[in-house]
């Protein structure tokens, strides 16, 4: 993946949710929905570290996990819009929509839920022999669950390829670390599961990316787990009509400053000397894609409400 | 035929399953040398090994977990959760990951899940590793609930889980473990949804399952001395319910009395009084449908305590009387 490419992404990424946001209060779209707007480069960095034949699991904030594994934006968004175009045929919504062909074992709606079930996909991938590493990205508020722990040790126990990666926000929701973890440095919990734990920037895109590259090459060979902590920012909400009344706007502030497209951008145009030009006109392209998904989404077919039971112990 | 225990019929289920389906693998806690809690996978591991007969820490729902994203990917899991008490450790698991993926994720993948777990009451364990918790798993959809009764459904019963598609609970009852019965060699299948007639009457019929049956089926006899002919129904499998065999029975007798030893309250008992209610057997009940279950406590340790609140064979045969009063 060219940083060309991974700036594509990122930008899908932004406008995708940031179209959410509005559709939400336009009332086009109903239910929840979680965006992970300023934490893109953890999303990109992540998947241009994996092999095709690779393995993901995300979180109930998965819209760029998804898209970043090579989700089609059209068919993401027909899922929010309950749609049965949707790759969950609108039956999940927002927090479950997966792709097995695209090694995406989905978003999951319970913090952590996907946890336990991303080692059992390194163990099918042990036991096939099939060389697949799983990457599993989860919150700082997953890291607080017990499934983290049980499954940390477990994977270490069978050297399971596989890596834990979380995207530390600064915020369980409303809650700040400061305030949900006793030791701040989520990384260091590794080193209780006797597996590598290390922390980056989540913020820059290559960091990221050099980072998982080298463990998740280290999985495969045998090496087993990895924990992998990147520093990020949710520059956007925790969901749909979250007032932010947790935080102050002067740290909002502070922290775009950090925002991960700035500083793709600021690194295309400085090491990989490409006009601004350009990147508006990458930006006007996704732009009209995303458009264009809402159009499509506006009339694609509801699910039949008939059959509502397909799929069910069948 | 050859008799074998009910131990050694669940054994030879997953041995001929893992022999004809290399995807097919077992893990749990102290499941390899141990032989599991209750000795029912005893030799497994020299069979097949430590990769496809996994020992796992006290990590409930890292196994559950790990059964759930090993299916997902085209594994067939058993698992063991040594008491089904300790279901309650990896729910998350069970009701939200393996019981909605399937159907959440517009049918993008299957669950092929067998969840063993050992029930019931009588072994003066208490309140933590002697309850019969099918009435938590029942009410949710995408789950199936069998619970053998005899040896040779147990066999029947666990090859038919592996080989379906969706995730399975099997709620063994440890009190039938050293019972002996007729299980044939090799392989056959007790299709999951299928309840058996163990006894045809014409007065009352008790439907019933599990442990239970045995205590049923000595209430009937002795019912048959005071001239009651008495049908005993073995449900076998709770989801999916053979609703046709209990409405079937119900016209019939017209008389029906549910006997199960979870407790009452919030019970499958309440599930099975209602189908009949609702479907055209209302019509032809002669007299209002008699719940005996366990009482509504934890199961007590003290061993007279334990046996005074689950239903015995002559409470059961109380119950009889009084249905047909």
């Amino acid at each position: 993946m060219t940083p060309l490419q991974a700036y594509d992404l990122m930008v899908s990424i932004r406008l995708f949710e940031e179209a959410i946001e509005r559709l939400f209060l336009e009332g086009h779209i109903a239910g929840t929905a979680h965006t992970c707007i300023g934490q893109e480069a953890v999303a990109v960095g992540v998947a241009a570290a994996l092999q095709p034949h690779d393995a993901m699991t995300s979180t109930h904030r998965g819209h760029g996990h998804f898209i970043a594994r090579g989700a089609d934006p059209r068919r993401v968004m027909a899922e929010l819009f309950g749609r049965e175009a949707g790759y969950s045929r609108g039956r999940g919504g927002s927090q479950m929509m997966m792709d097995p062909a695209l090694g995406f074992y989905g978003a999951n709606g319970i913090t952590g839920g996907s946890i336990p079930f991303a080692a059992g996909l390194a163990l099918d991938a042990q036991l096939k022999k099939s060389g697949r590493v799983t990457a599993c990205l989860f919150g700082d508020g997953a890291s607080n669950q017990g499934v983290f722990h049980e499954t940390l040790n477990l994977a270490s126990l069978w050297k399971l390829p596989i890596l834990f990666i979380v995207e530390n926000n600064g915020y369980a929701m409303s809650t700040p670390t400061t305030r949900g973890l006793a030791n701040p440095c989520i990384a260091d919990r590794a080193h209780a599961y006797n597996m590598p734990g290390v922390t980056v920037d989540g913020n820059d895109f290559f960091a990221v990316r050099e980072q998982v590259q080298k463990l998740v090459e280290a999985a495969r060979s045998g090496a087993g787990p990895a924990l992998i902590e990147c520093l990020t920012y949710r520059i956007s909400g925790h969901s749909r009509g979250d007032p932010r009344t947790y935080r102050s706007r002067e740290e909002e502030l502070s922290a775009q400053k950090q925002d991960p497209l700035l500083r793709m951008e600021s690194h295309l145009t400085k090491h990989e000397s490409l006009p601004i030009a350009t990147l508006v006109a990458h930006q006007k392209q996704a732009q009209a894609l995303i458009d264009e998904a809402i159009r499509f989404c506006e009339t694609a077919p509801l699910p039949d409400p008939l059959d509502y039971l397909a799929e069910v112990l069948t | 035929m050859r008799e074998i225990t009910y131990a050694q019929a669940i054994c030879e289920a997953m041995s001929e399953e893992m022999r004809r389906d290399p995807k097919v693998f077992f893990m749990g806690e102290d499941v390899g040398a141990y032989g599991g809690a209750f000795g029912v996978s005893a030799g497994m591991l020299n069979e097949f090994g430590k990769e496809r007969v996994r020992d796992t820490p006290i990590s409930e729902a890292a196994i559950m977990g790990a059964a759930v994203g090993a299916a997902m990917t085209g594994m067939r899991p058993i698992i063991e959760i040594m008491f089904s008490d300790f279901i309650s450790c990896c729910f998350d698991g069970l009701c939200n990951q393996a019981a909605k993926t399937r159907y959440m994720f517009g049918g993008q993948t299957t669950m092929p899940i067998v969840v063993r777990a050992p029930a019931g009451s009588g072994t003066g364990a208490a309140g933590q590793h002697s309850q019969s918790p099918e009435a938590w798993i029942c009410n949710m959809p995408g789950l199936k609930v069998v619970v053998p009764s005899t040896p040779y459904d147990a066999k029947g019963l666990i090859k038919a889980a592996i080989r379906d598609n969706n995730a399975v609970v099997v709620l063994e009852q440890k009190l039938l473990y050293r019972t002996k019965g007729d299980v044939p060699e090799g392989d056959y299948i007790v299709p999951l949804g299928e309840a058996a007639i163990r006894r045809e009457g014409k007065d009352v019929t008790i439907v019933t399952y599990g442990r239970m049956v045995a205590r049923c089926l000595e209430a009937a006899e002795q019912a048959k001395e005071a001239g009651i002919d008495v049908e005993v129904i073995d449900l076998r499998t709770l989801v999916p319910l053979d609703k046709h065999a209990v409405i079937a029975s119900a016209m019939k007798t017209g008389r029906v009395m549910i006997v199960h030893e979870a407790c009452k309250t919030g019970g499958f008992g309440g599930e099975l009084a209602a189908v009949i209610t609702e479907s055209e057997a209302f019509n032809y009940m002669d007299a209002p449908i008699l719940r005996i279950c366990g009482a509504d406590v934890p199961i007590p340790y003290n061993p007279k305590l334990e046996a005074s609140i689950v239903p015995t064979t002559p409470v059961i045969l109380d119950g009889i009387k009084k249905v047909m009063e």
